[in-house]
């Protein structure tokens, strides 16, 4: 937070904000001082939120010609496809959306993981990133569903299915779940009424991880605190807002080619066949970006079992914040760290990998190897790390490793420049 | 760590690497043909799409729906390109039933261009009983349900050859090398000469094939073309603006010493 009083030049805004401060919020939201050394994995955060409001206006037009019924479901997507003006494009737009939405999300969070952004004092903003995950999980398995294909209707029972793992309750909360004794139209027109409600539950989500943010402001690269306005921050506007607008527009280009060239590589081929509950599809695939999971899910042998190690593998994450016990956030000072952390970036694409493969022989096996390492790597070898491992040293400030030691006479002068600006 | 990151790699190629010989060992490779829609100014071929539709017509629709087109999409921009006359008399060539009228009767009346493509059966059912129990899918989407697309299609119509030694077959079931598990429940539906096409070309089993493969591409993706050229305006006009963004924020950061 700036420390200075913000007081608006206008009779009418100063009248206007003494009762609704509304002007004070957008002055901090510009001045917001932000270390100047972040990098491009930094752009993630702004590019989710892009993601969501994508998410939520493509969602607006499609609901307006979807019809959430068994019946009618499949034939009003094709209807949307076929004479929706550009509903072809909404549908790409919206279905590659979820798919980017969490290839952005997997990078911000990793960001995370890497830079020690979890760390005390930002442990709300992680969890509260946690939440956000799990309803985007949620909300995107039931937006799988709405198609009514092959793979909706056969994904929604293995899921659903999951629930009746439950001791004495489970069949009864699965049964609840459906709205009757299979997945069927109520079970349809209860997702859809839930896949319309997350994303604003997220939306105000967003609002507090953002808020939450502001409070101790960005993590870096660096990962040592700094001082707030200094000579290591920048105003979010214009510095941060036209990098994070460069990120985006890169993000966009991939983006575009997906939904233009490639607008169906992502999903199944068997979602294009009609629902039928008599037929099962060959192989009951999630969608990619839940495919670890799954394959934490079936490399235990016991359903229940199962269902609690998926669980935990999301929860455990909640907890981390107090499982790495190392002081240092940052891995650049983390040599060890650093290794580990690779290791746990390839153990969750191999997760990915085995569990869009048949749950058998070798590739069973290494999902069980891969499975106990995930949670070797949080439960063990993290609290370890911290007690064991020699950090490298650590800066004093931002400047010092940016400049080489030495604090730069032009940049200081261009940072009180800056400074006067804020004023 | 540079060691830990290559190794990194190489599990990941080769991880790749297993995957395709893996899949490569289950079914043999398509078969390699041209098609104009693929690429970045990918199009529809409109004679081809003409012809397609005349295969459809006189071959497949005697067992196959196609329950989402409309016989006004046949003169629409982007698909066959029938000229409107031409896309009516199709239409009037077959029968729908509608109504009730003023007295409450239904009645039989030739089909606008309004009407959904008539379906050869009246219901899923009837559609099984008159093909030894297997449901001839509906064909609107079909190249899109089914992995390797068009490509798949192509080769599973020319796929068909007696069954290898040691393998046997069901009356009623035949030997296609493409099918998923060897057996398919049609018939071999295409062989040289089978229909004349009205422009001349010569119809042979792999120009029907290509003819009917284009059709049903752009009867599972009417607007393709579309977007094709959308999608080029959208991308150049994203990297236009990208270089335009990336100098303005070089200029903005050069006030701070920090590289961005």
């Amino acid at each position: 937070m700036s420390d200075h009083e913000y007081t608006p030049s206008s009779k009418f805004g100063k009248w206007f904000n003494d009762r609704l401060p509304l002007l004070t919020l957008a002055n901090h939201l510009t001045d917001y001082p932000t270390p100047k050394n972040l990098n491009y994995w930094w752009t993630f955060g702004g590019i989710l939120t892009f993601c969501l409001i994508t998410q939520i206006v493509t969602g607006l037009v499609l609901a307006m010609h979807y019809i959430a019924h068994a019946d009618m479901a499949f034939s009003s997507v094709e209807h949307i496809m076929r004479d929706v003006n550009y509903g072809w494009l909404l549908r790409y737009v919206h279905a590659n959306g979820a798919s980017m939405f969490f290839l952005a999300v997997y990078i911000h969070i990793f960001r995370s993981l890497f830079y020690g952004s979890y760390k005390s004092p930002r442990e709300i903003i992680w969890i509260l990133g946690i939440i956000i995950y799990l309803l985007m999980m949620a909300a995107a398995f039931m937006g799988y569903v709405l198609p009514w294909g092959q793979m909706s209707f056969w994904g929604a029972t293995v899921i659903t299915n999951l629930f009746s793992a439950i001791p004495l309750v489970g069949e009864s909360i699965t049964t609840w779940l459906w709205g009757g004794y299979s997945v069927d139209n109520p079970t349809l027109t209860r997702f859809f009424t839930l896949h319309y409600l997350i994303p604003f539950l997220i939306l105000g989500l967003v609002v507090l991880h953002i808020w939450a943010l502001h409070v101790p402001g960005n993590n870096n690269p660096v990962g040592i605190d700094i001082k707030k306005p200094s000579k290591d921050t920048v105003p979010f506007h214009p510095y941060i807002v036209i990098k994070d607008a460069f990120a985006l527009l890169m993000f966009c280009i991939v983006f575009a080619l997906f939904v233009f060239y490639q607008p169906n590589i992502l999903g199944h081929a068997d979602n294009y066949i009609e629902a039928d509950p008599l037929v099962t599809p060959a192989h009951i695939v999630p969608e990619w970006y839940l495919l670890p999971f799954y394959a934490i899910l079936r490399s235990v042998p016991d359903k229940l079992m199962g269902v609690v190690a998926m669980l935990s593998a999301i929860l455990i994450l909640a907890a981390l914040p107090w499982l790495d016990t190392s002081k240092v956030r940052s891995a650049v000072f983390r040599p060890l760290f650093r290794q580990f952390y690779w290791i746990l970036v390839a153990d969750v694409l191999i997760l990915g990998y085995v569990g869009a493969m048949p749950a058998e022989g070798l590739y069973l096996l290494i999902a069980r190897v891969a499975t106990a390492y995930y949670f070797a790597h949080f439960l063990i070898i993290l609290p370890v790390l911290g007690w064991k491992e020699k950090t490298t040293p650590l800066p004093l400030s931002i400047t010092e490793p940016v400049l080489g030691g030495s604090p730069n006479l032009a940049a200081a002068r261009s940072d009180e420049k800056i400074e006067k600006t804020i004023k | 760590m540079r060691k830990l990151k290559n190794i990194f790699f190489v599990l990941i190629f080769s991880v790749i690497v297993l995957n395709s010989s893996n899949s490569a060992e289950k079914t043999p490779p398509f078969l390699e043909t041209k098609w104009t829609f693929k690429g970045l100014f990918g199009k529809f071929d409109r004679a081809s799409l003409q012809r397609g539709y005349q295969v459809y017509t006189e071959v497949c629709a005697s067992c196959h729906s196609m329950k989402y087109l409309t016989y006004r999409n046949l003169a629409e921009k982007g698909g066959p390109e029938f000229s409107e006359a031409e896309a009516k008399a199709i239409a009037a060539s077959f029968e729908v039933t509608d109504g009730p009228d003023s007295t409450g009767e239904m009645f039989v009346r030739p089909a606008k261009l309004s009407d959904k493509f008539v379906m050869p059966y009246a219901n899923e059912q009837e559609a099984k009983a008159a093909n030894g129990g297997a449901y001839p899918p509906d064909m609107s989407v079909l190249v899109k349900a089914r992995k390797g697309g068009a490509d798949y299609i192509y080769s599973l119509l020319l796929g068909y050859s007696e069954p290898p030694e040691g393998v046997e077959l069901d009356d009623g079931v035949y030997y296609n090398k493409y099918m998923y598990g060897n057996k398919i429940k049609m018939p071999a539906p295409l062989s040289d000469d089978l229909i004349e096409y009205t422009d001349g070309t010569k119809a042979t089993a792999e120009q029907m094939s290509k003819d009917v493969t284009n059709f049903l591409m752009w009867s599972a993706e009417p607007h393709l073309e579309q977007r094709h050229k959308t999608g080029f305006r959208v991308i150049a006009y994203l990297i236009i603006l990208t270089v335009l963004v990336y100098f303005t924020m070089k200029k903005i950061w050069s006030r701070v010493e920090s590289k961005v």
